[in-house]
């Protein structure tokens, strides 16, 4: 088993514009989604964030601590929440991915042990 | 030990190579899932052949001895890096374990080919880069030499070493699978497989730039592996088109240089160094049944691509080609999939078949700013064999002017610069 990040982003305000009967849509494809995941591994955590505009980065600056609103990268899209799982190989991965909405772009990052 | 015997050996060496490296590759993935390990040690087990047979004498199963060979070499570093990690016991025991189970698959036979289809699968996966699929398959699936891809490609041998072991980092850590797809991923597969070995062919073939000729027979790597793929699935369309329409091509390699390194074009090509049982099995490629079926894009492109190989291929001379119906081909091609390459070769078509004039007035159409972003000086160059062919010397000097400029292949500059000079000198001696 790998452990993959799948990273869902998509354009702001899709589903605050949706009818009742297209967020029921979404729904059913993450229910699909999760199904997918608990048939063939394991899904660790998952979360949907709050909008890119409620973000906050902090980095270091030339030995300075900089916090700064907004998010790291200004993109037309923005991530929108994730998944953490546990799947076989990157097809499984491809194919759990394919079956959330179409409008997301999915981005799968395996995990990387750290200190084994 | 003479001479003689020395290269029988080299030469079974290499022809076990050339016939054996992807079997044999998938074999040593099949059984320890090491690509890192896999790779290296084949390249040794290579080594210690050409070291030891010449001595020893050629082992009644070379592929055999090399996978041995291989195998002991993986063991050897799986071995040493359990040591490193003071758990050998277990591993050790392990590996050894999964060795005795898989050796009665040392011969060549149908549960290695699984293997094999395997390897060029995972090679063509989706999630890599055409450009690394390429160079991938050609290394692991072939066997050539980062040395010879990196001169395939034409980019510094430094360069090709860590974009194969990038690729090879991902299979690793992305979790590409070493596996065959469900059924219906097949076939897109195959396509990729396709495209991959098109891409390193032509990259052989059509040199882009630089003065290099040995390209055209590494070019020949990228059938073989085509050939690979294709005794995997004998009846996949993409494959016996792509096949055909690269023999095709490769039967001209001989006639496409001259004495003086000039590149020599189709209609002045000496046709008896033309290699025939190539373009005999080409053509008899383009009659399979296979290609009978309804056919994908790709398929579809290469098999139009190969007809017009084809009638080049086997018109007696350049004056019986039957221009009009390649004409017609390639309007079927650009129907299914329009590219500026296309556009210009159906308008060289064009003037061979109707007149020059015809001819330019069908370049109008190409997007001349897609063509020439791209780098392409072949708008200009025909431009200017059809101006010359009209009697406008001066617009033809023009577009050779273009065309010189454009071009950053060193064999085909020299050929238009010549060309250039023919004309303008012709203007020079009939003033007026």
């Amino acid at each position: 088993m790998k452990r993959y990040l799948f990273l869902i982003a998509y354009e702001p305000g899709g589903w605050d514009q949706a009818s009742v009967e297209e967020q029921q849509v979404f729904v059913d494809q993450h229910q699909a989604f999760s199904d997918y995941l608990a048939q063939h591994g394991r899904e660790i955590s998952a979360a949907a964030l709050a909008g890119a505009d409620t973000a906050t980065t902090v980095r270091h600056e030339s030995g300075e601590l900089a916090v700064s609103d907004g998010p790291f990268a200004e993109t037309v899209e923005m991530i929108g929440g994730y998944y953490d799982a546990e799947l076989p190989d990157l097809d499984h991965a491809t194919a759990a991915a394919a079956l959330l909405p179409v409008c997301y772009s999915v981005e799968i990052r395996p995990t990387v042990a750290i200190g084994q | 030990m003479t001479a003689d015997r020395r290269a029988d050996e080299h030469a079974v060496l290499d022809r076990t190579v050339r016939e054996q490296w992807g079997r044999l590759m998938s074999l040593l993935l099949a059984q320890f899932r090491r690509l890192d390990l896999a790779e290296e040690a084949l390249a040794d087990a290579v080594e210690a052949a050409a070291r030891h047979w010449p001595s020893r004498g050629v082992p009644d199963n070379p592929a055999a001895w090399l996978l041995t060979a291989a195998r002991r070499r993986v063991l050897d570093h799986i071995r040493a890096e359990a040591t490193a990690r003071r758990r050998a016991p277990l591993l050790v025991s392990d590996a050894e374990q999964r060795e005795q189970s898989t050796r009665v698959m040392a011969d060549p036979g149908g549960v290695i080919e699984d293997d094999l289809l395997r390897l060029v699968m995972m090679c063509a996966h989706p999630s890599l880069s055409p450009e690394s699929a390429s160079a991938l398959a050609l290394r692991l699936v072939v066997g050539v030499s980062t040395h010879d891809i990196a001169r395939l490609f034409l980019v510094p041998e430094a360069t090709m070493a860590a974009r194969l072991t990038r690729a090879k980092k991902k299979i690793v850590t992305a979790g590409i699978p070493f596996s065959v797809p469900a059924s219906v991923d097949v076939a897109q597969r195959l396509d990729i497989v396709a495209q991959t070995a098109y891409l390193a062919f032509t990259a052989g073939y059509a040199p882009g730039s630089g003065p290099d000729l040995l390209r055209a027979e590494l070019a020949g790597s990228a059938i073989s592996l085509t050939r690979v793929a294709l005794s995997l699935r004998p009846d996949e369309p993409v494959l016996v088109a792509l096949l055909a329409l690269m023999l095709f091509q490769h039967s001209r390699r001989d006639a496409r240089v001259g004495a003086d390194n000039d590149l020599v074009l189709l209609a002045e090509q000496d046709r008896a160094l033309w290699h025939r049982d190539e373009i005999e099995e080409a053509r008899a490629l383009l009659t399979r049944p296979a290609l009978r079926r309804p056919l994908t894009p790709v398929a579809a492109s290469y098999v139009l691509q190969a007809r017009i190989a084809a009638e080049h291929a086997l018109s007696p001379s350049p004056a019986d080609t039957d221009w009009a119906r390649i004409v017609t081909t390639y309007d079927q091609l650009l129907a299914l999939q329009p590219s500026p390459a296309t556009h210009l070769a159906r308008a060289v078509a064009v003037a061979e078949s109707e007149s020059p004039v015809a001819g330019l007035a069908a370049l109008e159409g190409i997007d001349q700013s897609a063509m020439r972003s791209a780098g392409a000086h072949r708008l200009a160059s025909v431009q200017a064999e059809l101006l010359v062919r009209t009697g406008d010397v001066d617009a033809a000097c023009a577009a050779y002017d273009e065309a010189i400029a454009l071009c950053r292949n060193d064999t085909e500059r020299a050929h238009l610069a010549r060309r250039r000079a023919e004309v303008s000198g012709q203007d020079r001696s009939s003033p007026g």
